[in-house]
């Protein structure tokens, strides 16, 4: 019951993970209907900031709201720059340009800060807690605690500001904004400026359990796409409870399956991807997609 | 029109010739670097016919690459079948897995099949350490390279060189006059519109996963002779990057373009070597400025670029040249 629980906790820790990256996906999907397979990779480029901040002598947490700015600042900029020249492009030429983008901050950061893996450091202490007779891992729990933050920060954002109900009717309805006054085409980039945010805070917080390298994040963009679409592209909140099942699951699976274990972890991330497209495409949570002919 | 195909035809030729005469002139690597060229061209027109020619967008051809791969050294290694026989059968493997694969990727369009391929890719390299007995987990497997027949009088290199050549060519007629004919054009219009093909008759579901399931066995040949040239096949070889470089091998070479096939593999082949002198992470940040500027700029590839500069060609020496 207790090693039950204990990896009913961590997979929610890293579930809330899965869960933030799925939301930035889902985020820019909506928006702009681009699945981002560059998000990974500017989640991990942002981390990389972090580190070479706070390897630079800042105290953890400045850094890292300072990094939560350059990538809100970077998103923009890749919004602006890269993607809007294919804005209404065919389906196959966005996704190209985002595996540029993926090849190209991979590569990057590979030419910037070697191959070789960095340790990132924790904010919250080392010593377990104990609650019960449970042992908990102090940064799980400290993961879970910000996933939530960003959550509530986004909800607030979106349902109560005016600049998060333009960017909602932006990708709503295009027109019928632009009649409105609004600025469709800042409120998208602002869009991926936000989700490049969300992704920062969670590569920052998977660093110090996966530990820094460029092809961190390989393993855990795949369960984001599989939390996307478990709780369906269309719906942000689908996409967080997603991901913090497929955490969950994830766990379960590896500690309880035995033929399945660590080693084929990714294996499961594709079935379970393959599993709800074939048979319900939208997801848990999401719209079916209705087209006109 | 005929001008225009009559310089194409010309170019094969010179082609041909070209390939021909490369490995009495270069040294044993330099041939196997153009081995190694064709290898590519054949992974690219599998690719290139999926996605250019039927619009299924896939991130994930490597796996089928690493199929063909794999059976072709599990083939040679544990029941010691002739290779030349290893080859048609990791096609046929490939066939079939890649028309399995196309059943489910009916009901994915665009997108969303990019994902699974995208997860298909990622993956392969766990499933195939996973299976350690049958394919020698992250050791590989380790093959010999076969010798040219007696009498030929020809190098190791050469033989290969030669034999990747013909299998080459087989396939890219076999590609043209299936391209180039009734399925060819069926295979287009579910691209272009799948709603009016099917109105007009084409069975899409079944042309789609057919589609898929020839791709994945071009593809698969690739990756079969690949073992045979190479010797080797180990898991983390086939990973997602892999499937990244056939991906810009099509866009630069050209999508929807045979003669692109070779362009690209001419490209990712020499580029990331070249570019290797400057640092590690430098083909890497080529492929993917090449892949976003081609996309801006030659969306075509340089087989489509190639293709206008020719028939501007064709229309000065010829006055009354064809539409382009």
């Amino acid at each position: 019951m207790e090693i039950f629980l204990q990896q009913v906790v961590s997979g929610l820790a890293t579930g809330g993970i899965y869960g933030s990256l799925a939301l930035a996906l889902v985020m820019i999907y909506q928006a702009t209907d681009v699945v981002n397979y560059a998000q990974g990779e500017m989640a991990m480029f942002s981390t990389y900031l972090a580190w070479t901040l706070i390897n630079a002598g800042l105290p953890y947490w400045p850094a890292f709201f300072a990094t939560l700015a350059i990538a809100f600042v970077g998103g923009l900029v890749i919004e602006r720059v890269v993607i809007r020249p294919v804005e209404n492009a065919p389906i196959l030429t966005i996704v190209i340009v985002c595996i540029g983008l993926l090849v190209i901050l991979n590569s990057l950061a590979g030419w910037i800060y070697s191959y070789i893996q960095k340790p990132f450091p924790s904010p919250f202490p080392e010593t377990p807690i104990t609650i019960g007779t449970v042992v908990f891992g102090a940064h799980d729990l400290g993961a879970i605690g910000v996933t939530l933050v960003v959550l509530v920060f986004l909800y607030v954002f979106f349902r109560y500001t005016t600049l998060g109900l333009a960017m909602r009717a932006a990708a709503q309805n295009p027109s019928s904004s632009r009649l409105c006054g609004i600025r469709v085409g800042w409120m998208l980039a602002v869009g991926w400026g936000l989700a490049a945010l969300v992704g920062a805070v969670a590569g920052m917080m998977v660093a110090p359990v996966v530990f820094l390298d460029p092809n961190m994040m390989g393993g855990i963009l795949i369960y984001a796409f599989a939390s996307a679409t478990l709780g369906g592209f269309t719906s942000p909140g689908g996409a967080v409870l997603g991901g913090l099942i497929v955490g969950v699951v994830e766990n379960l699976v590896g500690t309880y399956v035995r033929f399945i274990g660590t080693e084929l972890k990714l294996t499961v991330a594709l079935a379970m991807i393959l599993v709800v497209l074939v048979v319900k495409p939208s997801g848990l949570f999401g719209r079916a997609a209705v087209h006109r002919v | 029109m005929t001008r225009a195909r009559a310089w194409q035809r010309a170019l094969v030729v010179a082609a041909l010739a070209l390939a021909f005469a490369l490995p009495f002139v270069l040294s044993g690597f330099r041939a196997f670097q153009f081995t190694q060229v064709f290898i590519y061209a054949i992974a690219l027109l599998g690719l290139n016919i999926l996605t250019g020619y039927n619009g299924q967008i896939s991130l994930g051809h490597g796996a089928f690459y690493a199929i063909g791969a794999y059976t072709t050294a599990i083939m040679l290694d544990k029941w010691s079948v002739p290779y030349a026989l290893t080859i048609p059968a990791a096609g046929l493997v490939c066939l079939v897995v890649g028309f399995l694969f196309g059943i489910p990727a009916l009901r994915l369009e665009g997108l969303y099949l990019a994902l699974a391929t995208f997860a298909l890719a990622l993956a392969v390299p766990q499933i195939l350490k996973y299976f350690e007995h049958w394919t020698g987990g992250s050791q590989g497997i380790v093959l010999s390279r076969p010798e040219a027949p007696a009498g030929l009088g020809l190098t190791p290199d050469q033989w290969l060189y030669f034999m990747t050549l013909g299998v080459l060519v087989v396939l890219f007629v076999l590609g043209t006059n299936l391209l180039g004919g009734r399925t060819g054009r069926a295979i287009v219009a579910i691209r272009d519109n799948p709603i009016a093909a099917q109105a007009m008759g084409v069975n899409t579901a079944l042309y789609k996963s057919l589609t898929f399931g020839v791709s994945a066995a071009y593809t698969g040949v690739a990756g079969a002779l690949s073992a045979v040239a190479v010797a080797f096949v180990a898991p983390d070889t086939f990973n997602v990057f892999l499937s990244i470089t056939l991906l810009v091998g099509i866009v630069v070479g050209g999508l929807a373009s045979i003669s692109g096939a070779i362009f690209g593999a001419l490209f990712i082949q020499f580029v990331p070597n070249w570019a290797q002198d400057i640092s590690k992470a430098a083909p890497w940040a080529i492929y993917g400025i090449f892949l976003i500027v081609f996309m801006y700029t030659m969306p075509r590839g340089i087989a489509g670029s190639l293709r206008l500069v020719l028939d501007r060609l064709a229309r000065a020496s010829g006055g009354a040249g064809g539409p382009a």
